[in-house]
């Protein structure tokens, strides 16, 4: 039960490779991402002053990010003040060590869980499962995860990689072993299949004694969370358990109240591409008699203030998940979210990820490299991250190496194996275009050898002429034909 | 007025004619342009793969190169957007880490004198209509760093509907990416190709003979996944559109 | 050294670069964005965003409203009704006896809350830019659970005096320290496909009425 794993998947490329062959994948990332794309695309149209909820959004961020010590701890004290109770989880470990604790301190063995990104990469569930606790998720397209022991693949829609028949087929043959079984004769219309997915968690949420959730903000200035949601499953979560459980990463906190005002217009637009999403709960501590008596808020670093000890890369902090990056991703639509390994998939995900966990392993150090640097992702980004520019830094810290922080500490990081050739090829190029003589020359040559061009490149250009072919070399460079030409005359002898 | 021509590597080594059109474009356009021959690379390569300080160089020797220049005219949405977006940040950087203290302002001093030749065409010389001929159906493809970095907008659209003899097709998708990005194009061997499939599927459902781009490189794997495909359709830069009249067909 | 100080230095560490004297207190933040898109009819625009997402709307006068309400519950054939205590008792005049009235009580169960058909209650604030209508477990719309266990809420909101323009007004109305629910239509997924269904987990039939004052 425990589902799919992120680790040990290969390097992006390999993996991405593999997905642009499944043409149902590729069909049904095509067809949703699509879908979504216009729709954002038209309620972001609706309001004339977006720029500047974008730039207001961003700088509210900035602004607690380069503060974020100072709002924690008025965070901490609201809330405290209001009747719940803060932890702090240094790492993943932690965290999963202190919800499990809560939890067995009830004396429940079963929890329901509204979908979650920070419970997702700290592998939450997984965690539970060996304390003996059973996790269910209630999200639709997480259940259609769970239940296909499965792995996300997008952050709004995880289950965006299958499609209705798909999700018929995994509900028919796996909701019996999880509880109420799927309708006989379920049909694959989406009305249907929500009502199978609203019979099947019914008893779950009745019967729930502990619930738990992430956040989308959390307030400094007043300790309000906030969950932002469609389906109201997480309004099921959050106030029909007598124990809450809030297990949030430290950079959802906003400073204000106020702030809340240009976050809840970026959100759902940008997201599920709706004026306002059809469920926003907001609560403060604990209320007498409505609602959980018990809220407990686990604050999780996990390789966040390794993130903000970067001044270019921090900027990945500011991001409120709402996959719109994903949405326009021609990489993402062609590679699927599982080949970015990580709970957090596509753009966004190729910079948080190796920032999160370092770039280490072959998978993470692949991660900067998964983008055409198009910046269809900047374009459409509500808090304006400029992906690209993390996406390069992050490749120079691939491949050159230098100081980074790494679990807390300052450490100078190792060039990663494997660019050598790269290097010595980028550093003679630079050499070659650093001396225009030289180059003139190498033109030459290679003009005079032009006929004997090969339609197929040997080694490293195989890449590149397994499915193009290359311009056919000109008989002279430009720089010749100048200095041919016009050599004689005016500035160009120079 | 001192205009000089940037021609950028690529233009340079594999399509000089595109060099050669911008000169004829701007020389019929009463303009005259000079090649400073220390010019090489804006660096771009080796920035987006990670070496950022083996562009350090390039940025010198681009500053030095075009020293006293009005204007630095190229032919490229992308290296237009490289030196103006990226420039200013290596040299932050170089200032950051103690090195070099006067990159920064090098960098600082091309910016504003560099623009992308529909840029120079539209905003300096207040011209849309060049005068050209060029009798074929032809589709535009916005190529992303002249779209989203220096926002051309429909400064290209405007000289094409310009052109006499030109039918303009819609290109379907077009603002999506070609798949080139670079090392991207070889490092993501398969998500590229596959982008560039699409992009080649679209170019040729419009039925025009010739697809335009203000950047050759992406035109490179553009036309190199549409020559494969064996469709009929040719890469054509909007300069060599633009230096094409009826007297001298380009 | 415990997870909090941990977590806290690394913060502090991380921020080297952000000048100690900096005080965000002391630089207004640039808010460019409107405070309002100012449309001409809020009431109008409000039944309008609200009936795009699926909820059914109302119009009706504090004479006709113990009817509607009344005609509301019997069209979804509702046998049972919880009450807010605070429930002005004229809305629910025209429902018949037999229609059993379910006081919102502390003790109550969710499963029992599972038995009932329909709910009515007020309304803190309405957006009308959004179409959202905001709950904030006043006396008149009781504990967050009545209005998402049962299957069918009719939710009365007063027109024009609760309506506002937009989520920064609405924001203002609003008193953070109360359990807040936000809706704007019925329970939706677009979990399949990215395709939007309406009805999951919350009330499926979401009846809207603008009470004219």
């Amino acid at each position: 039960m425990s589902g799919g794993t992120y680790l040990g998947m290969p390097a992006f490329p390999r993996a991405a490779e593999a997905a642009t062959r499944d043409e149902r994948l590729r069909a049904n990332l095509t067809h949703a991402t699509h879908t979504i794309r216009d729709k954002r695309a038209r309620a972001v149209a609706e309001l004339p002053d977006w720029a500047e909820l974008r730039a207001a959004g961003a700088a509210i961020k900035d602004r607690t990010l380069r503060h974020l010590d100072s709002y924690l701890e008025r965070l901490e004290a609201a809330v405290t003040a209001a009747g719940g109770q803060v932890h702090w989880a240094a790492d993943a470990a932690q965290a999963n060590e202190i919800v499990t604790r809560l939890v067995l301190q009830t004396g429940e063995r079963e929890v329901v869980k509204v979908k979650s990104m920070a419970t997702q990469e700290l592998g939450l569930n997984a965690a539970l499962e060996r304390a003996g606790v059973r996790a269910f998720e209630t999200d639709l397209a997480e259940l259609i995860v769970q239940l296909g022991d499965d792995l996300p693949s997008h952050i709004l829609v995880p289950a965006i990689h299958r499609n209705r028949r798909e999700i018929r087929d995994i509900f028919t043959e796996r909701m019996g072993e999880w509880g109420r079984p799927a309708p006989e004769g379920l049909t694959d219309e989406p009305a249907d299949l929500a009502e199978a997915a609203r019979l099947h968690l019914r008893q779950k949420f009745l019967d729930a004694k502990v619930g738990i959730s992430g956040a989308n903000f959390m307030v400094a200035e007043t300790g309000t969370m906030v969950v932002v949601e469609s389906e109201g499953n997480g309004r099921m979560c959050l106030t029909l358990p007598e124990t809450l459980i809030s297990v949030v990463g430290i950079e959802k906190v906003v400073p204000t109240w106020r702030d809340l005002e240009v976050f809840l217009q970026l959100l759902p637009r940008s997201s599920t591409a709706e004026r306002m999403n059809p469920y926003t709960s907001m609560w403060t501590g604990t209320s007498d008699g409505d609602g959980p008596s018990t809220f407990h808020l686990v604050l999780v670093d996990n390789g966040r203030t390794d993130t903000l000890a970067d001044e270019v890369g921090r900027q990945a902090l500011r991001c409120i998940r709402c996959s719109a990056c994903l949405n326009v991703c021609p990489v993402y639509e062609r590679a699927g979210g599982h080949a970015y390994g990580s709970a957090y998939p596509g753009p966004i995900g190729a910079i948080l990820t190796p920032q999160l966990r370092g770039v280490d392993t072959v998978l993470d150090a692949s991660l900067p490299y998964a983008s055409s640097l198009c910046g269809a992702c900047y374009e459409v980004c509500p808090v304006a991250i400029d992906i690209p520019e993390v996406l390069v830094r992050l490749r120079e810290r691939v491949v050159e190496g230098g100081e980074a922080t790494v679990r807390g500490s300052r450490v100078r990081i190792r060039p990663a194996r494997g660019h050598a050739a790269e290097r010595a090829a980028m550093r003679a190029a630079r050499w070659a275009l650093d001396h225009p003589g030289a180059l003139r020359a190498g033109q030459r040559v290679a003009g005079r050898m032009r006929r004997l061009q090969p339609r197929r490149l040997p080694g490293p250009g195989a890449a590149w002429s397994r499915t193009r072919d290359m311009p056919p070399l000109p008989p002279e460079s430009f720089r010749s034909w100048w200095r041919r030409t016009r050599g004689e005359s005016g500035e160009a002898g120079r | 007025m001192r205009v000089a021509l940037f021609v950028t590597c690529v233009n340079d080594t594999l399509f000089p004619r595109t060099g050669q059109a911008v000169v004829a474009l701007l020389e019929r356009l009463g303009v005259s342009v000079d090649f400073p021959e220390e010019q090489s690379c804006c660096g771009q390569p080796q920035f987006n793969t990670g070496y950022r300080r083996e562009t350090e160089p390039l940025v010198r020797r681009y500053a030095r190169a075009f020293h006293g220049y009005d204007y630095i005219v190229t032919p490229s949405g992308s290296c237009a957007a490289m030196v103006r977006d990226n420039y200013p940040r290596i040299g932050a950087r170089a200032m950051s880490e103690g090195r070099d203290r006067g990159l920064a302002s090098v960098a600082e001093s091309v910016v504003p004198r560099t623009v992308e030749l529909t840029e120079f065409l539209v905003d300096v010389l207040g011209v849309t209509d060049v005068g050209a001929y060029y009798p074929h159906t032809v589709t535009y493809h916005p190529t992303c760093h002249g779209l989203r970095m220096l926002g051309l907008g429909d400064r290209p659209r405007r000289l094409l509907e310009a052109v006499r003899g030109l039918r303009l097709v819609d290109l379907p998708g077009a603002e999506e990416c070609c798949g080139f990005g670079g090392t991207f194009a070889v490092k993501n061997e398969a998500v590229s190709a596959a982008m560039g499939a699409d992009k080649a599927r679209h170019i040729i459902a419009t039925g025009a003979e010739a697809v335009c781009t203000v950047d050759n490189s992406c035109q490179t794997h553009i036309g190199g996944t549409l020559s494969r495909l064996g469709a009929g359709v040719r890469p054509v830069h909007l300069a060599e559109i633009l230096a094409s009249t009826e007297e001298a067909r380009w | 050294m415990n997870a909090r100080e941990v977590v806290l230095g690394r913060v502090r560490r991380a921020l080297a670069d952000v000048p100690r004297e900096e005080d965000p207190e002391r630089e207004p933040l640039e808010r460019g964005y409107l405070d309002s898109h100012q449309p001409a009819d809020a009431v109008g625009l409000l039944a309008e965003n609200l009936a795009d997402y699926r909820a059914l709307v109302h119009r009706s006068t504090p004479e006709e409203l113990p009817g509607l309400v009344a005609r509301l519950l019997a069209e979804r054939g509702a046998a049972s009704v919880v009450v807010p205590a605070g429930l002005p008792p004229e809305w629910l005049a025209e429902v018949p006896r037999e229609v059993r009235r379910v006081p919102d009580e502390a003790a109550d169960t969710a499963r029992r809350l599972d038995g009932v058909d329909s709910v009515v209650t007020g309304c803190a604030v309405a957006i009308a830019e959004t179409g959202t209508v905001v709950l904030d477990a006043g006396p008149d719309q009781g504990r967050r659970r009545i209005t998402l266990v049962p299957d069918h809420h009719v939710c009365v909101v007063v027109v024009p005096d609760q309506v506002v323009d937009s989520v920064p007004q609405g924001l203002r109305r609003l008193d953070p320290a109360r359990p807040l629910t936000w809706i704007s239509g019925p329970s939706a997924t677009s979990d399949i496909e990215l395709d939007r269904v309406e009805g999951v987990h919350g009330p499926r039939r979401l009846d809207v009425v603008l009470l004219e004052e």
